[in-house]
């Protein structure tokens, strides 16, 4: 494995750190624990000196590169701008190729979700349909009565009862291919739907096709797109990613859009860097830097390129009152595709709605794609502190620009909210609820 | 490697969590923010308390096993870096702020409090903590304390050891001392409050600290003024304290670093001008006004190419950004940053500048100056590349024809960040041989054993200092 990660590692960037430390305050897992190992400067470190051959990559080293939330929120501090998202990857697929620490069942279950189920929108659709079953037939009623579900490990069970109502049919099953704009056409743009979001938040993608059909865009939704492969890139399957990063490149030349719209963060963060995930591939090289320099985030595309959208449709007064409203910036969005204005922007737009400020909302929320999932312990405690800053916002409204992030904050309000009217919603269907069709 | 029976003493008094050998532990240790250097301590441990450390410290001392503090690990010399091996003994688990004493207007905090949050906390409570060293928000106090961090706002407010009243600490035979207290005057004995501070966790390890807090300033203004001649801007300097108005901060890029930073912020700063000062007033609204006037007359005298008083608060943060991207700008050129500290007498300032600048070109190699003109403290910046040594190198010699250069101005070799490690070879060039003696024999009453952060101020040999001929 040393081998391996003394292959993978890029020195320039390894060499680049100043050890500033300049990104330990930004750092979740650091500010939880206090300690300089779970820090992206100890981690930089700790990469570096298997490289330089003074430690051995043992399992601690593993583990510890694993406790990184990926967050990114440390390139945003870094003075000298050392890309610690890449070494982060590299290190990690490094550590896949040749870890000895994962349980068989682990493995398969990874294999299971990473290669037969995430890029296959087909097999996606059917855990959808499966899953809307199981919610809306007499089957999870009954599992709940059953205390069934206590055999389920906590993280997931807590997952389970705040999962939304899944679907079979995705965007494209719900309202077609191809969306002319309303009015001039601005440009044409190519809908990322997403595996999760298209199985758990269909209607969402569905709201964000029609925001930007009205704000000028014609919308296309290339069915032979996947998943974006960030899972892969952030578990440590590179090849993996940069299969899935083909077929989207390819799906999405060939429908020929200007732009390729994205409503989760974590995807599109992925998305932008397809050009540094494909870089060492010459056949790809140039398609690759096509695609992401057009890959961009809805809020992004709306506030800076479309008409502006009339949202002084329903008074935003759910409580007989202005509604509060608060944000929590997709890590993803705001750290690797450097966007953090736009959806803000787009909030106080909303007629008759006051935007409240949290505290740190620049600070991961602990969801980090399945970090949850894999050390809820740390995204529990990350996720409470999160929720001290969101409670004392009194927000009616929690708004989000990533499922993962949504399902987090959901869980969130559900665990620490007290009982306070508070209800996390993706940014774009807060706005499509207040939005005025121009009919 | 420590013996499992020392590691099995320590674990006694910290705990089991909080004493750890294993090898990752170690390797996160081994650093702190000094390029090229690096050496693996033999254990780490996080004490809770001042009665943990004083423990831990007899059973070092009776093995003879050295200890080195440690803060956040930002300092630049090399201070918390274990060269000679040993314990390095982390001190963030003691970050309370213990008291805030309204009616004496003194904090006592626990040394590992990091300082942003501590000078924010005051400022909520309407009290001001003037020290501002750049890695404020990472840094701790006690390691500002250790090393007598600076800041911006040196020159009118003072320094990390203006606001050290009265100190608790561990000496190196786990006796505990206090010395000063909540007092403006105390001369009971020598000032051991003061010799404590800066010196580099080589005489006892800190473990509380009382404070002095200063009423906050109402208002304050920031200004900009740009240079084609670099004496015209050191002369401003000059101009303004000879009128007796002592800004709150006065700031300087040299053109090297201009150029560096309009390539990275695009600010649109004028390419050819040689000098840039910033400059903050504060205090109550009609001096403040008044000083930052006079201020501007005086930049325009000197031939300032451009004068700029912001109006708003915006205003301000842009005019302060070309001097905050200073330091992340010079960070992207090349892998390599060393971050330098030589600081003369106000009215050599621009020699002293000129001087790098051609010592730069002497040895090839790329050094931009900023710094805080306005107490001569400056950072002559080289960027290299670690892998290159025959580069580092030549930036060596730099350096060491830089701090001669400095000492021989009147100044020192080094305003800010400490001796540690990598100026132990030039501090003889300061303070003179007798006084070498002096302090060895100080650290010697503190700690006869050589305990606490051995290798470090005190070199094992001085550096022949090089008369240049300049022909």
């Amino acid at each position: 494995m040393a081998a391996a990660l003394r292959l993978k590692l890029d020195e320039d960037q390894l060499t680049n750190c100043m050890r500033c430390g300049f990104c330990l305050p930004a750092c979740p897992t650091f500010r939880e624990t206090g300690l300089e190992a779970e820090s992206p400067r100890g981690r930089i470190a700790l990469m570096k000196a298997v490289v330089d051959g003074l430690m051995e990559p043992d399992t601690a080293f593993e583990e510890q590169i694993d406790h990184c939330l990926g967050c990114r929120a440390c390139e945003t501090a870094c003075p000298a701008d050392v890309k610690y998202g890449r070494l982060l990857e590299q290190a990690r697929d490094a550590i896949e190729d040749h870890t000895v620490r994962h349980r068989p069942w682990v493995r398969a279950a990874r294999k299971a979700a990473f290669e037969g189920l995430f890029p296959h929108p087909k097999q996606m659709r059917l855990l959808g349909g499966a899953l809307k079953l199981y919610q809306r037939s007499g089957l999870r009623k009954l599992a709940r009565g059953a205390g069934l579900l206590k055999l389920l490990p906590e993280p997931m069970r807590e997952m389970e009862a705040i999962l939304p109502e899944a679907a079979f049919r995705g965007v494209v099953q719900r309202i077609g291919v191809r969306h002319p704009a309303r009015g001039e056409r601005i440009a044409t743009v190519g809908l990322f739907r997403g595996c999760v979001m298209d199985v758990l938040f269909a209607e969402t993608n569905v709201h964000t096709v029609e925001l930007l059909t009205a704000a000028g865009f014609e919308v296309v939704i290339p069915p032979a797109q996947t998943c974006c492969g960030a899972l892969h890139a952030h578990g440590g399957e590179a090849d993996a990613a940069r299969r899935l990063a083909r077929r989207n490149i390819r799906a999405f030349r060939e429908a020929g859009v200007d732009f390729i719209v994205s409503n989760a963060g974590g995807c599109g963060a992925l998305l932008v860097e397809y050009n540094h995930l494909l870089h060492d591939d010459p056949d790809w090289r140039e398609e690759a830097e096509w695609f992401a320099a057009r890959a961009v985030d809805v809020s992004e595309l709306l506030v800076r390129r479309g008409r502006p959208l009339d949202l002084s449709g329903p008074k935003p007064e759910a409580a007989g009152r202005p509604d509060r409203i608060t944000y929590q910036d997709s890590c993803h969005l705001r750290n690797v595709m450097r966007s953090s204005d736009a959806p803000r922007e787009l909030i106080r737009r909303v007629k008759g709605a006051v935007f409240v400020e949290m505290r740190e909302a620049d600070r991961c929320c602990g969801s980090a794609g399945i970090y949850n999932l894999t050390r809820p312990e740390m995204a529990g405690q990350i996720l409470a502190h999160k929720m001290e800053h969101a409670n004392a916002t009194e927000a009616d409204y929690l708004l989000t620009s990533n499922p993962g992030c949504l399902l987090q904050m959901k869980l969130g309000i559900r665990k620490h909210g007290g009982g306070r009217r508070m209800e996390a919603v993706h940014i774009v269907d807060y706005l499509h609820r207040h939005w005025r069709r121009a009919d | 490697m420590l013996a499992q029976e020392v590691v099995r003493e320590l674990k006694d008094i910290v705990g089991d969590a909080y004493c750890r050998d294993d090898p990752q532990t170690l390797v996160v240790h081994s650093y702190d923010g000094t390029p090229m250097l690096q050496a693996l301590p033999e254990a780490v441990v996080y004490p809770a308390s001042t009665r943990e450390v004083s423990e831990v410290m007899k059973v070092l001392s009776r093995h003879c096993i050295p200890l080195v503090s440690r803060g956040s690990g930002t300092n630049l010399s090399g201070g918390t870096v274990p060269v000679q091996g040993g314990v390095v003994m982390v001190m963030h688990r003691m970050d309370r702020i213990v008291e805030v004493d309204l009616e004496n207007l003194t904090a006592t905090v626990q040394p590992g409090v990091n300082t942003k949050r501590f000078a924010d906390h005051v400022e909520q409570l309407g009290l001001f903590y003037p020290p501002d060293p750049s890695s404020m928000a990472v840094s701790t106090i006690g390691g500002n304390i250790a090393e007598c961090s600076g800041g911006l706002r040196g020159l009118k407010y003072g320094t990390t050891k203006d606001y050290v009243i009265g100190l608790e600490a561990v000496l190196a035979s786990g006796e505990i001392i206090r010395t000063g207290g909540k007092l403006m005057k105390d001369v009971a004995g020598y000032d051991l409050t003061k010799l404590l501070v800066g010196s580099e966790g080589t005489l006892a390890v800190i473990t509380e600290a009382t404070l002095k807090l200063i009423p906050p300033p109402q208002h304050k203004r920031t200004m900009l003024a740009m240079y084609r001649d670099l004496y015209g801007a050191a002369r401003t300097v000059s101009r303004i304290i000879e009128n007796r108005i002592i800004p709150a901060t006065l700031e300087f890029l040299d053109q090297p670093t201009i150029r560096v930073v309009d390539d990275y912020a695009r600010l649109g700063l004028a390419r050819d001008m040689e000098a840039i000062l910033l400059i903050e007033q504060d205090g109550d609204r009609e001096s403040v006004e008044r000083d930052i006037a006079r201020i501007a007359e005086i930049c325009r005298g000197e031939r300032a190419e451009r004068v700029e008083v912001a109006a708003t608060a915006e205003q301000a943060q842009k005019l302060l950004a070309a001097r905050r991207s200073a330091l992340t700008a010079l960070a992207r050129l090349r892998p390599t940053t060393i971050l330098e500290d030589a600081t003369v007498p106000r009215s050599r300032i621009a020699d002293m500048v000129l001087e790098i600048n051609r010592i730069a070109r002497k040895y090839n190699v790329q050094i931009c100056t900023f710094g805080h003109a306005g107490d001569g403290n400056l950072h002559p910046t080289a960027t290299t590349d670690a892998r290159d040594r025959e580069e580092v190198h030549r930036v060596e010699q730099a350096f060491e024809e830089i701090f001669e250069t400095a000492v021989r101005l009147g100044g020192t070799i080094t305003g800010e960040h400490g001796v540690g490690v990598v100026k132990a070879p030039y501090l003889e060039w300061k303070a003179g041989a007798a006084g070498i003696d002096v302090m060895k024999g100080i650290k010697q009453a503190f700690d006869p054993h050589h305990l606490l952060n051995p290798g470090k101020l005190f070199a094992k040999e001085t550096r022949k200092r090089v008369v240049i001929d300049r022909g």
